[in-house]
């Protein structure tokens, strides 16, 4: 018959009714932020994934692009949010084909919401997504389930709390870039020290009307450094107590040797 | 009787299961309300939007434009709601241009109803829709989670609404003055506010009459009192 195959839907129901769990997907357990200035917006994140305990990858990129000036910081499940914001880019850019026009971020949220909405959840996209079009800066949340808000400053991800304290204690109006950029890396600084799901370095992107820029490791604050002692023992640490030397010739003794034949030692390869 | 956790209809067909948001889910924690008054409408809500025991958001607005003199308050699921209040925007937009002239109330809600009505297994919205029309004036109607639809001269929804039952049969009266009908939302909301932890930040309203929409926007450093914007 064709169409989708859901008999292993039932299998699987009928295993996890008798307590084995669904394989977990790497999730970004992460922070992200933006934040509107004057003239511009900006977004970071930090670069850890994480597999349950396990630190997946410790430096990826969570900064999207979506268009040139067009950027999605993504938290949630790490495939989720390559994929979702991948194939909205993909659309974004064949709508601006056809219209003759630079897309717009309203545009680009209303796609991914809808998108999401859709999918009631299921895909585990959790978005900041921030622009700057010929309507003017744009900073907005996508949540995984299809709601979306619009502020001046933003946070998502585990780390939302601890970065959310940083905005809400130091965040003013009429920002400069230079001061939006510092309080972003220092809300993610945030999330890395205080969050156990995120960790590594500070990702920024700036994106104002005549360009974009992409500050890949902004700020590495958790280099490795030479290790400053190490587990090689020195010579003659163990204790030589007794010596005995086989010879080749007397190898019989101890083992048992075949000589191989030219036949068999041609190995079976496939043509 | 039990109530599952499925969001589906119970065996009696009647009762709905009130306690379905999927988990994660933005939700509308509300303070909302809409009232008639002498010359159009007044709409009003607080401003929290919570995921869990955190505020996603603490200056949402949850009052919605889906024409110029129809706006509506949402409360239950952010992204169900966005989504229906989404579509009546579009149907609303179309149906003007079409027609060449600005539907009334009554067709928003309608549109509004038949939407939570078909999917009311699936949605988690409680609405309430409030315009003004060259026809009938300013019109107040409530959606509640079940998809029925109900004229009424004032409505108020969300969690913080049970608080304020009592104090808006006291205190409402037909065909108040503007500044009036103002104050008696405040006050309103101001005590939801109070009372009901899942409400809080700012008081916004939206006052509609032929003169077209006006937002009001009060804060709580002020105590509610101080009109900004």
């Amino acid at each position: 018959m064709p169409g989708f195959d859901f008999s292993n839907y039932n299998r699987n129901a009928a295993l996890c009714a008798r307590g084995m769990s669904l394989p977990k997907a790497t999730s970004t357990g992460t922070t992200i932020v933006g934040c509107i200035f004057d003239g511009g917006v900006v977004i970071a994140a930090d670069t850890r994934a994480t597999s349950g305990p396990i630190v997946a990858d410790k430096n990826c990129e969570k900064l999207h692009y979506i268009s040139p000036n067009i950027w999605c910081a993504g938290a949630g499940t790490a495939a989720d949010t390559e994929f979702t914001t991948a194939l909205i880019s993909s659309q974004l850019e064949l709508h601006s084909l056809s219209t003759g026009r630079k897309p717009r971020v309203v545009t680009c949220m209303t796609m991914l919401k809808q998108h999401l909405f859709r999918y009631q959840g299921h895909i585990g996209a959790y978005l900041v997504v921030a622009g700057v079009d010929p309507t003017g800066t744009h900073l907005f949340t996508v949540h995984a389930h299809g709601s979306t808000d619009k502020l001046p400053y933003v946070t998502m991800g585990s780390g939302s709390l601890a970065a959310m304290s940083v905005f809400e204690s130091s965040w003013k109006s009429n920002l400069t870039q230079e001061e939006a950029i510092d309080l972003c890396s220092k809300a993610i600084l945030a999330g890395i020290f205080n969050d156990l799901g995120s960790g590594s370095n500070v990702d920024v992107a700036i994106i104002t009307p005549e360009k974009t820029t992409l500050k890949r490791n902004h700020i590495t604050p958790n280099q490795r450094v030479p290790k400053l002692g190490n587990y090689v023992f020195r010579r003659g640490t163990t204790a030589v107590l007794n010596e005995k030397v086989i010879r080749k010739e007397e190898l019989g003794n101890f083992v048992s040797i075949h000589e191989m034949t030219e036949e068999a030692d041609k190995m079976e390869v496939d043509t | 009787m039990e109530f599952g956790k499925s969001g589906f209809l119970n065996e009696d067909g009647i009762h709905v299961d009130m306690d379905r948001l999927k988990n994660g889910e933005v939700n509308l924690g509300t303070s909302i309300m809409a009232i008639t008054f002498k010359d159009g409408v007044i709409l009003g809500a607080d401003s929290r939007t919570t995921t869990g025991a955190y505020i996603a958001n603490r200056v949402t607005d949850k009052l919605t434009r889906v024409h110029d003199t129809i706006w509506c308050c949402r409360s239950g699921s952010a992204a169900d709601t966005q989504a229906v209040a989404d579509i009546v925007q579009y149907q609303l937009g179309l149906f003007s241009m079409q027609s060449g002239k600005p539907p009334t109330t009554q067709t928003a809600a309608s549109i509004f109803q038949e939407i939570c009505y078909a999917n009311k297994d699936r949605l988690s919205a409680g609405l309430i829709i409030a315009g003004w029309d060259e026809r009938h004036g300013g019109q107040v109607y409530s959606i509640p989670l079940g998809g029925s639809l109900h004229k009424q001269p004032y409505a108020i929804g969300g969690s913080g609404s049970t608080y304020i039952y009592g104090f808006c049969d006291a205190n409402w009266r037909e065909g108040m003055e503007e500044a009036d009908a103002v104050g008696f939302v405040k006050e309103a909301l101001k005590e939801a506010i109070k009372w009901d932890g899942s409400s809080g930040g700012v008081i916004r309203m939206v006052v509609l009459t032929a003169k077209g929409a006006d937002r009001h926007l009060y804060l709580p450093d002020t105590d509610y009192t101080v009109r900004h914007n």
